[in-house]
C-alpha cells in the first residue's frame, strides 16, 4: 500500500463533486490501476458543504474507512474556505487545488499552509465550455495536470466514452466537459 | 478467462448479478441504500435485458410474500431490502425458510430506527439471525458480487433462503473494481432451475401452509436444522467449484494470517479490510497478530472456528450490532460459545463498534490490538465489553 494515493473533494450539493470522484475512479481504473470512489453521505441538500474521496494505487484497496489524510485536496467552491477546514489532514507535503481566480499565494496565506497550493478559474471555465457553472469536470483537468499520473489524452478518451453513456442525447455536454478539462489542463497555475 | 475488470458500486454489482441470474421473478420496495439495485434492475427489466417478471409491490412486507408465492409456485425468485424493509418482512422470512423455498435476498446493512439513520450497521440482519436464513457477509464489492452468483446455487441446493449481505454506503455506494463473471459462465454455472415440488406442477398437487400443531410442527422444526446443518457441505462444496472455474477462494471465513497469531480479532463485513492492512503493519512490527474474517454467519461454522482459534492466545470480536442483552454483541456470544469446549481457551473480549455508520479507520483497529496485547503479557481483562470509540 506504500503508492496509496488519496484524494479528498470538497464541494457544494449540486456542484458534482460525488460525480466527479466516480469519474475519476472510472477514468483511473481503465488505466489499469485500483481505485475506490466514494461519497460522504450526510445530508444532501442543493448548497450544502459536501465531500468525496477517491483512493487510488497500484496495489488492491482492503482499506473501508474514510480518507483522514488526502495527499490532494480539492475545494470546487472557495467560499468552503471560510467555514470549512479544507486543509484538515493535509501534511505540510500535500497538494491543495482550488476553484478560484487568485493566485496560489493569495490562498497559502489565508489558510496558512505550508504545501503546494494550485488555483484555476474552474467557474469561468465551465460556464464558457459546459454553459453553466460546473467546476467538477474542469477540476478534474487541473488535478491530472498537477499530479502527472495519468495521461491527459487517455484522460479524454475515457472521459468521452463514460459521459456517452449518460448524455447520448445531449453531445454538446460531452464536447463541453471535453473542453473544459483541456483548458483547465492548460490555465492551471 | 473472466471480462475484464470495471469499477461498480456494491449496490450495480448486485444488480449486474441479478441480471446474469435473470430471476424469473423480482418483487422489490426500495429503500435506502438499497435503492439502487432494483432501480437498475427494472431498467434492465423494461430494456428487455432480462425476461422477469417485475412486481413493485407497496411493501416490503409484501415484496417478500410476492417472493415466496412466486417461489412456491416454481419460480427463481428474488428480492432486496435493507434496514426497516427486512424488519417489516419479518414475520414472512420465517415463512420462507420455513417452507424450504430458495429465495435470493441482496440486504444492504443500515442500522434500524430510532434514532432514524440509513448508515452501516449489521443489527438488521443480525436481528434475522434465527429466521432459518443462511447469511452470506461481504468484506468488498467483488465478494458481494460473487456471494449473490454462489447464493442462487446454495439456496437451490438446500431449499433454504440465503440472504446475502453488504455494508450501506461503505460498499453499496463505494466504486471498485469488480471482475464479473462472462454472462456465459455465470448462466453455466447458476444452471437452471428445476424445483421437484411446484404449486404450477397441477399433475402432483400439494398442500402448503397447513395447521400443523403438537402433534407434527416440532418434526418439521427439527427438519429445517437438519437442512441448516447439511448446508454447510453444500456451502463448501460450491464454494470450491467457484474456485476451481474463476480463481477466487470462497470457504466458511478467511484465514488471514490467524494461524500462527497471538491475538486476532474476529471481524465480519468491510471493516475485515481495513484490519488487513492493520495487521500487514502489525507483522511488520513482528507482532503475531491475526484477522479471522466470517463470511458466512447462518449456518454457523462453530467446530471450524474452534480449530483454527484453539491456538490464539487473545481473541478480539468485533460486532457491528449490539444485541442490548447487558452481556455482549451477537457475534461475540457465538464464538466464545464455539470456544467453550476447548481445554485451553483463548482469552477473549468483545467490542461493539460502528453503530449507525461511525467510522472505524486504522486508528480505532489498532488501539484493539494493543489491548490485545496488553492481555497476553498481563493475562488480565480489563473489559469484556467495549463500546469502541463512543462518547460516555
Amino acid at each position: 500500500m506504500e503508492d496509496l494515493f488519496e484524494v479528498r473533494w470538497h464541494g457544494r450539493g449540486g456542484q458534482g463533486a460525488k460525480t466527479v470522484a466516480l469519474l475519476l475512479g472510472e477514468v483511473v481504473a481503465a488505466s489499469g490501476k485500483y481505485i475506490q470512489a466514494f461519497p460522504e453521505y450526510g445530508p444532501e441538500r442543493m448548497g450544502a458543504p459536501i465531500q468525496s474521496f477517491n483512493r487510488i494505487s497500484s496495489q488492491p484497496i482492503t482499506l473501508h474507512c474514510g480518507v483522514e489524510k488526502p495527499d490532494i485536496v480539492i475545494v470546487l467552491d472557495p467560499s468552503l474556505m471560510e467555514t470549512i477546514d479544507v486543509i484538515g489532514g493535509l501534511s505540510g507535503e500535500g497538494t491543495l487545488i482550488v476553484n478560484s481566480r487568485e493566485d496560489p499565494s493569495v490562498i497559502k496565506e489565508n489558510l496558512g499552509f505550508k504545501g503546494k497550493v494550485f488555483t484555476l478559474d474552474a467557474s469561468k471555465i465551465s460556464r464558457e465550455t459546459i454553459g453553466r457553472e460546473m467546476p467538477n469536470t474542469p477540476m478534474m483537468g487541473a488535478l491530472i495536470k498537477v499530479t502527472k499520473f495519468l495521461n491527459l489524452k487517455e484522460v479524454l478518451e475515457k472521459t468521452r466514452t463514460k459521459l456517452q453513456e449518460k448524455f447520448r442525447h445531449k453531445p454538446e455536454v460531452i464536447e463541453g466537459n471535453i473542453r473544459a478539462i483541456e483548458r483547465a489542463y492548460q490555465e492551471v497555475k | 478467462m473472466s471480462e475484464k475488470r470495471m469499477a461498480k458500486t456494491a449496490n450495480e454489482a448486485i444488480a449486474e448479478a441479478m441480471r446474469q441470474i435473470n430471476p424469473d421473478v423480482v418483487a422489490a420496495y426500495p429503500i435506502t441504500p438499497a435503492t439502487e439495485i432494483v432501480q437498475i434492475f427494472s431498467q434492465f427489466v423494461a430494456d428487455g435485458k432480462v425476461t422477469t417478471e417485475f412486481v413493485p409491490v407497496e411493501s416490503e412486507h409484501s415484496a417478500m410474500s410476492a417472493v415466496v408465492g412466486a417461489s412456491l409456485a416454481g419460480a427463481r425468485a428474488m428480492t432486496a431490502t435493507s434496514s426497516q424493509g427486512l424488519a417489516l418482512m419479518w414475520e414472512i422470512l420465517y415463512i420462507a425458510s420455513a417452507l424450504r423455498l430458495p429465495v435470493i435476498m441482496p440486504m444492504v446493512n443500515r442500522a434500524l430506527s430510532a434514532p432514524i439513520n440509513i448508515h452501516c450497521d449489521h443489527s438488521d440482519s443480525m436481528g434475522a439471525r434465527d429466521s432459518g436464513w443462511i447469511q452470506l457477509y461481504s468484506e468488498s464489492v467483488q465478494e458481494t458480487y460473487d456471494n449473490v452468483i454462489q447464493a442462487v446455487r446454495i439456496a437451490e441446493r438446500s431449499l433454504l433462503p440465503v440472504m446475502v449481505t453488504t455494508d450501506g454506503f461503505i460498499l453499496s455506494h463505494c466504486l471498485e473494481l469488480l471482475t464479473p463473471l462472462l454472462d456465459k459462465e455465470a448462466k453455466d454455472f447458476i444452471g437452471e432451475y428445476r424445483p421437484k415440488n411446484f404449486l404450477l406442477d397441477t399433475e402432483h398437487p400439494f398442500t402448503v401452509g397447513a395447521l400443523d400443531l403438537q402433534d407434527y410442527y416440532f418434526e418439521h422444526k427439527r427438519q429445517e436444522a437438519e437442512a441448516m446443518i447439511e448446508s454447510k457441505k453444500i456451502i463448501l462444496k460450491i464454494g470450491e467449484e467457484f474456485e476451481r472455474k474463476f480463481g477466487r477462494r470462497y470457504e466458511f471465513f478467511e484465514d488471514y494470517k490467524v494461524i500462527d497469531s497471538e491475538v486476532a480479532t474476529v471481524v465480519i463485513g468491510s471493516a475485515a479490510g481495513t484490519t488487513k492492512v492493520v495487521v500487514d503493519q502489525l507483522r511488520e512490527e513482528k507482532i503475531k497478530a491475526g484477522l479471522l474474517k466470517l463470511r458466512v454467519f447462518r449456518p454457523f461454522p462453530a467446530e471450524e472456528l474452534k480449530e483454527l482459534l484453539k491456538n490464539v492466545k487473545v481473541i478480539a470480536v468485533l460486532d457491528r450490532a449490539d444485541s442490548l442483552n447487558a452481556v455482549s454483541g451477537p457475534l461475540f456470544s457465538e464464538i466464545r460459545n464455539a470456544l467453550y469446549d476447548l481445554e485451553e481457551r483463548p482469552k477473549i473480549v468483545n467490542y461493539i463498534y460502528g453503530l449507525g455508520g461511525r467510522d472505524i479507520g486504522l486508528k480505532e483497529i489498532h488501539s484493539i490490538y494493543e489491548d490485545l496485547e496488553e492481555i497476553n503479557r498481563t493475562g488480565k481483562i480489563k473489559s469484556l465489553l467495549t463500546y469502541l470509540g463512543v462518547r460516555e
